[in-house]
């Protein structure tokens, strides 16, 4: 390798966020009073000293070409002075110090196929992963569900018409990269058969013992295979998690018709009113069906739509399902309740209905 | 003809997903397609996943940058003779400036650094928080992060490491920041530079920086050292900005008090009643009346412990391990802490073992005792409610 022109810098950190911060927000870092939401996707935020600062909201894919970013990059210079920020959904936010800016930017963005919105009571962007685009492990693709979802509530982005706000994330495996597991709706994309050994290759890329203990129920017992160290599985010990795969490429997971999607509801992180909790299994298999997964998608529209029918305001939708009763919800939205709904792993005795108190 | 049906490779299952309304990641893949031979191939292996229902991605395998142990996952085509420019396609994690604040100048340095060396693709950002640079050869990597570092860009982490840490937009632009979490987000990522770039731990370490009890990043769920910001004084009023309130139609009992998980809320049509030392610092009340209601001014933060996703003894939330600490002292106190956990885990966790799970292993109590902190009923949901104590031998001195 050529020697660098410039010296070569390690460990330098990530740049400080102060040299990125709009000047009203640099003045005011601290000092902010209280807030507005001007419209779906718009906030003014007002500090002590009297100054706003105005936020535009648009949605993204997430992923994101070059070519789209310096599309954004040119939008904060012509409406806010070349400040903008992305939020922890994957949006991206303009801030503005005129609010005569506001309406045109918001225009544009629509325009350029950008929609604004996502805040307060409206469904937010879908926090997801990685899915065909770049993961070993993954039972379905990502951008692929999270396009047709948005696609069929794009109207509660940009509306904020909900009981409270809703957040929705995709997982493409039980990895669950993002906070799937703590989402309003959680779609998760399941493996459902055992790792395929290759018994082959398995000696020459993988360690045993590492692979032994990768397994979280202890389904992996070493064995030996034609004369070589190899694994067995405990087939009926395995739920298909894929972390021996994820310690050993030998393992594959991937299965095209047996790989589908799971739905879980009422989770959130807010502290607000309720303490924080997972999502919970709605319907534990639907079948992965590319390009628009119609199934998923009718599922989460049912969910959504039977929640702002039936919620209170405020309640988010596990305060909500918590209200009512699991088996209202069920009714409801007409999932059926099966074996599967019902855990058997850690702790699965604390989910039991341990009270007298049912409704009918 | 021929280079033409190259770079516009047939897509009719991904052509599905350009249509409608909301913004297609296929039309990003095909922006990028027409200045990079990775983004066609790209496009053309997706084609082949989306009609096989099939990811053709193999393991990582190690690749990075010189002096680094992560920071790149290493990403193989299982199909590469088919698609030889992506039969590498490593991505880079980029660790984000705090708060996700860019200028149009970083993110277009950003973009010709990218263009040059890799796909062109990115993802801003991913479920860690880095900026993601998505998809390059082995040979580009190095040139890549050197260009970056001249820009003022490093990596972030990876594998068994100190993980990129993430907060909230914190006091750069909201009234409920119980303490800077930007700050704090910087000060510690740049403390453990060597544990994010050389893997030393079991398994991953993640902190997230959350201001409020809101937790807009969700630090409970995902980060093994969990920062919430929160207060211990009383919540701060304005009786004048409460009554208009409720004389533009809003209401306080109803959508209030009545909600309060506390039940330490009174309205009688007049004036508003808190018990303070009732109070669950949940953010309800506040988050209705952002101009009547703040948090307190005695600010700081809960910091707790043991959040992660299922892999693989199942999901946990974090749980407090110490009930506040003034904004003022996070810094140090989480050092110190950080320090001791990391020692714990370092001596007894197994490969592979988050500290959340060495904590359901071992138990709570034996946790505290090893890192030297005394349990505080604030710990505990309740007290156990099971009569089998393993009580320790009377140590020298005590009854």
């Amino acid at each position: 390798m050529s020697a660098p022109s410039k010296p070569r810098l390690t460990d330098i950190g990530p740049p400080h966020y102060e040299k990125y911060l709009h000047p009203l927000i640099k003045k005011n870092y601290g000092q902010w009073k209280y807030h507005e939401n001007l419209a779906p996707g718009v906030y003014c935020h007002v500090a002590e000293s009297g100054d706003r600062i105005y936020t535009v909201r648009a949605g993204t894919p997430r992923l994101l070409s070059v070519q789209t970013l310096r599309i954004f990059a040119a939008l904060a210079d012509k409406y806010s002075g070349g400040y903008l920020r992305f939020t922890s959904r994957n949006n991206l936010e303009f801030l503005l110090d005129d609010p005569a800016r506001i309406e045109p930017l918001k225009q544009e963005l629509i325009a350029l196929g950008y929609p604004v919105g996502g805040t307060n009571n409206a469904i937010s962007n879908i926090v997801h992963t990685q899915g065909w685009i770049h993961c070993h492990s993954s039972a379905t693709d990502a951008s692929g569900l999270v396009k047709c979802v948005m696609d069929a509530v794009y109207e509660r982005f940009t509306h904020e018409d909900l009981p409270a706000k809703l957040r929705i994330a995709v997982a493409c495996c039980l990895n669950m990269c993002g906070a799937v597991h703590c989402s309003d709706i959680a779609i998760l994309g399941v493996h459902r058969l055992p790792p395929k050994i290759q018994h082959g290759t398995l000696p020459k890329v993988c360690e045993v013992p590492t692979l032994i203990a990768s397994c979280p129920t202890g389904a992996i017992r070493p064995a030996m295979v034609d004369g070589k160290n190899s694994v067995a599985v405990v087939e009926q010990q395995c739920m298909y998690c894929g972390n021996c795969y994820t310690v050993c490429p030998a393992m594959p997971m991937n299965d095209a018709e047996n790989d589908g999607l799971s739905i879980w509801v009422g989770g959130k992180v807010s502290n607000a009113r309720s303490a924080p909790q997972f999502s919970k299994l709605a319907i534990p298999f639907l079948p992965n069906n590319p390009p628009r997964w119609s199934e998923v998608v009718e599922a989460v529209v049912k969910i959504v739509d039977v929640y702002a029918n039936h919620a209170r305001k405020y309640e988010r939708v596990g305060e909500w399902i918590e209200r009512i009763g699991w088996p209202r919800f069920f009714k409801l939205t007409g999932f059926e309740f099966t074996r599967y709904h019902i855990d058997d792993f850690k702790y699965a005795a604390l989910t039991y209905a341990r009270s007298a108190h049912v409704r009918y | 003809m021929a280079d033409d049906s190259c770079k516009k490779p047939k897509t009719e299952m991904l052509d599905e997903l350009e249509k409608g309304p909301w913004p297609s990641f296929v039309k990003e893949i095909k922006s990028a397609a027409g200045t990079s031979d990775r983004a066609v191939d790209l496009l053309r292996q997706l084609e082949l996943s989306y009609q096989e229902k099939k990811g053709h991605w193999k393991h990582g395998g190690l690749v990075g940058v010189l002096g680094y142990g992560g920071g790149v996952i290493g990403r193989y085509s299982d199909a590469g003779e088919q698609f030889p420019n992506v039969a590498q396609f490593h991505t880079l994690r980029v660790n984000q400036p705090a708060g996700w604040f860019y200028t149009s100048d970083a993110i277009r340095a950003l973009c010709d650094i990218w263009e040059r060396h890799g796909s062109g693709l990115t993802n801003m950002h991913g479920s860690t928080g880095d900026l993601i640079l998505l998809g390059t050869g082995t040979a580009e990597l190095e040139p890549t992060f050197q260009e970056l570092t001249q820009a003022g860009f490093d990596l972030g982490g990876s594998g068994s490491a100190f993980r990129t840490p993430s907060c909230c937009v914190g006091m750069a632009r909201c009234e409920w920041a119980c303490y800077d979490a930007m700050k704090l987000c910087y000060d510690l990522t740049m403390a453990y530079q060597d544990e994010m770039h050389r893997p030393p731990f079991p398994y991953k370490f993640k902190v997230k920086c959350a201001a409020c009890p809101n937790d807009c990043v969700a630090a409970i769920a995902r980060a093994d050292l969990s920062i919430i910001g929160t207060w211990k004084d009383d919540i701060q009023v304005d009786e004048s900005a409460v009554t208009k309130y409720a004389s533009d139609g809003l209401n306080i009992q109803k959508d209030v008090c009545d909600l309060c998980p506390s039940k330490c809320m009174t309205w009688d049509g007049r004036k508003l009643g808190i018990e303070n030392h009732e109070c669950v610092r949940c953010m309800h009340c506040i988050n209705v009346m952002p101009k009547a209601l703040r948090p307190g001014k005695d600010r700081g933060a809960v910091v707790m412990i043991g959040g992660k996703a299922p892999i693989m003894q199942g999901a946990l939330l974090s749980s407090v391990l110490v009930p506040f600490v003034p904004a003022e002292e996070l810094m140090e106190t989480l050092q110190e802490l950080i320090r001791r956990i990391w020692d714990f885990w370092d001596e007894y966790g197994k490969s592979r073992e988050r500290v959340g799970e060495l904590i359901q292993r071992v138990g709570l109590a034996a946790f505290l005792e090893g890192i030297g902190l005394d349990p505080v009923p604030e710990m505990v949901a309740a007290p156990r409610d099971n009569p089998y104590i393993y009580f320790q031998a009377a140590k020298d001195g005590e009854k």
